[in-house]
């Protein structure tokens, strides 16, 4: 048990990421709002940026700039950093591309549950072919 | 080699990418169309000389700026992804030509050119993600690719369009931050996301935990985009009310892709005999793939409407691809890559029809089908062959790839596989009859108005109609070049 804690306490980075993954999932899964479907997405993609964040430094590292002449330096792993550059700006560009599909929900069905959406396209099927649903 | 053959790995995508904010550019509408056309073809050509090349020669390695790995990205063409390039370039070759801007009511007066742009950018992703030989690249092409495939399905000419690609986008950005976050644990365990390095260094550390949770978070990541069963939520709704032509082209290349992906990952990255005799995926994966081909092939019985009986047909015939995976063997591996191919060519010729379709009918309700064999008779003979070709009949592509599975399977010493791959084609036949007794043998309820199909669309479907039958009979090349993929990837595996 002890060994578990001072696990969790030398990993308290990985710790978080995993909460916050796991809020920004069951958020998605869970909210029939879609506003709230897309915010848990962006929960979990910014937990996956934290997770390489903290990969990415070296304990005793320094920040990943060049000193000429000093062999002895720890640098940080500049390249996770890196990569989340690009992975923010693919974050964003599923968020924005997500929240603008909500608006065209929204002026198509006047609401953004989806359950309510559910039981519109329900009503409009039986309307459609009464005799299918039977 | 000249100069410019040198840099057609990175023109393959290249061209594509820009191509898409030009079309902001050019904006007259004729000449949007053209100039994507021209694009796809171009990008065809690069793909089958890639392909020429490397089945003659060694492998392409196509170093950005000159540095070589591991401090540069690479793309890498082997036999494997230059067979996907051509099948992902050639259906958008023909799928763009049959104008896939031009479907009715989808698209507002004068936004064509956006269109192009999403499809053009879609394009980019696919053919990124396929030749790319960095693992971060692939997910950023990936990302490309789906985002824009979501714009093309919101524009569905149904308000549903926007509900499906919604779901699509959650369940799809999941897929993807998966597939992220196995890459993420695999470069921490070797600190380098190229392929080829990863694969040589994954075998020292292929016993820790933390590359068996890279696995699991690499392969669910891979299977909500390949639609794999139980993963397959988003495909049906997604296929059903994109426009027609948008459904034909993604049906074609973007499980295929996927596909490609998950034997990348599998056979040459993680490695066989990791993947397979150690954890043994294989034993979720094969149950699966088989509850994929009955599942998704009863599904489609029970359709009402034509585009939502070939989404649920595409999941089973994605279950035949899989099982040719899961089988582990070089045989299997071919086999699935024969499907791949074939796959594309009749459900690509499927969805063309239902194109034709709704077109001239203005929906794909298989009730309002009824009697169109007389109105369009050569919209209706390309559904038959097509269809004949999904059931399996010799003499069409389909025949071919349930052929290889079936000997791959009997070479693994299952009977029961065999078996099981013939009653599901008899499912495949069910609903296939189903549509030609519609078609042919009802007589419509209200006089319909509905001709023959324009030329536009109807060209294309029997070109892929035509070359489903054509490769039914000379098999040889998807043979071949599908067993000399999967020989390189088990050579370069071991």
């Amino acid at each position: 048990m002890t060994s578990l804690v001072s696990h969790l306490g030398s990993h308290w980075n990985y710790l978080a990421v995993i909460i916050l993954m796991m809020i920004g999932l069951y958020i998605a899964i869970s909210r029939g709002n879609l506003v709230k479907k897309v915010m848990g997405i962006n929960v979990f993609q910014a937990s996956v940026i934290l997770f390489y964040v903290s990969m990415g430094k070296v304990a005793g590292g320094t920040a990943p700039i060049l000193i000429e002449g000093e062999a002895s330096i720890v640098y940080s792993n500049p390249l996770p950093h890196v990569l989340m550059l690009t992975a923010i700006v693919v974050g964003v560009a599923s968020t924005a591309l997500g929240l603008a599909l909500v608006v065209r929900i929204n002026e198509a069905y006047e609401t953004v549950e989806e359950d309510e959406i559910v039981a519109l396209d329900r009503a409009e099927d039986e309307r459609e072919s009464p005799e299918v649903v039977r | 080699m000249s100069g410019l053959e040198v840099h057609l790995p990175v023109l393959q995508v290249l061209i594509p990418l820009l191509a898409a904010p030009l079309c902001f550019l050019i904006r007259k509408e004729s000449l949007v169309r053209f100039f994507a056309i021209g694009v796809t073809f171009a990008c065809f050509a690069i793909a089958t000389h890639l392909l020429g090349q490397v089945l003659d020669g060694p492998v392409i390695v196509y170093e950005f700026g000159g540095w070589a790995r591991p401090i540069g990205i690479e793309y890498r063409v082997d036999i494997l992804n230059a067979f996907v390039l051509v099948v992902v370039s050639g259906m958008a070759a023909v799928v763009f030509s049959a104008g896939i801007g031009q479907a009715r009511r989808s698209i507002p007066e004068g936004r064509e050119y956006l269109f192009y742009a999403a499809a053009l950018l879609c394009l980019t992703g696919l053919l990124g993600v396929t030749i790319t030989g960095d693992v971060f690249n692939v997910f950023v092409f990936l990302e490309i690719s789906s985002l824009s495939s979501y714009i093309l399905i919101a524009l569905g000419q149904s308000r549903r369009a926007l509900m499906a690609a919604f779901s699509y986008l959650i369940m799809g950005t999941i897929g993807a931050t998966f597939l992220l976050i196995g890459i993420g644990l695999m470069y921490q365990m070797t600190g380098t996301l190229n392929m080829v390095d990863m694969a040589e260094r994954l075998k020292d550390v292929s016993d820790t935990r933390t590359i068996l949770v890279a696995l699991a978070f690499v392969v669910v990541g891979i299977s909500t985009k390949l639609a794999v069963f139980p993963l397959h939520q988003w495909l049906p709704n997604a296929y059903s009310f994109a426009p027609p032509l948008v459904s034909a082209f993604l049906a074609s290349t973007a499980t295929k892709v996927a596909y490609y992906l998950l034997i990348r990952f599998c056979f040459g990255i993680f490695g066989i005999a990791f993947v397979f005799e150690q954890v043994g995926i294989d034993v979720v994966l094969l149950p699966l793939s088989i509850a994929a081909m009955f599942i998704g092939s009863i599904a489609a019985i029970y359709q009402t409407d034509f585009k939502r009986l070939l989404a649920y047909s595409s999941i089973a015939q994605i279950g035949y691809m899989t099982l040719g995976l899961s089988l582990a063997t070089q045989a299997g591996v071919s086999a699935g890559l024969i499907h791949v191919f074939n796959h594309a060519l009749m459900k690509g010729a499927l969805f063309m029809v239902a194109a034709c379709v709704a077109w001239r009918m203005g929906g794909t309700k298989i009730e309002a089908m009824k009697g169109l064999g007389q109105r369009m008779p050569w919209t209706m003979a390309a559904m038959v062959v097509a269809g004949l070709a999904l059931v399996g009949v010799p003499g069409t592509v389909g025949f071919v790839s349930k052929w290889a599975l079936v000997m791959a399977a009997l070479e693994k010493g299952s009977l029961l596989i065999p078996f099981l791959i013939m009653a599901s084609s008899m499912l495949a036949l069910v609903y296939v009859w189903r549509l030609v007794e519609v078609v042919y043998f009802e007589a419509p309820d209200t006089e319909i108005e509905a001709k023959e199909a324009p030329l536009r669309l109807l060209i294309p479907t029997w070109i892929l109609a035509g070359a489903s039958i054509y490769f039914g009979i000379f098999s040889s090349f998807a043979v071949d070049v599908a067993k000399r993929a999967a020989t390189q990837l088990f050579a370069a595996g071991s």
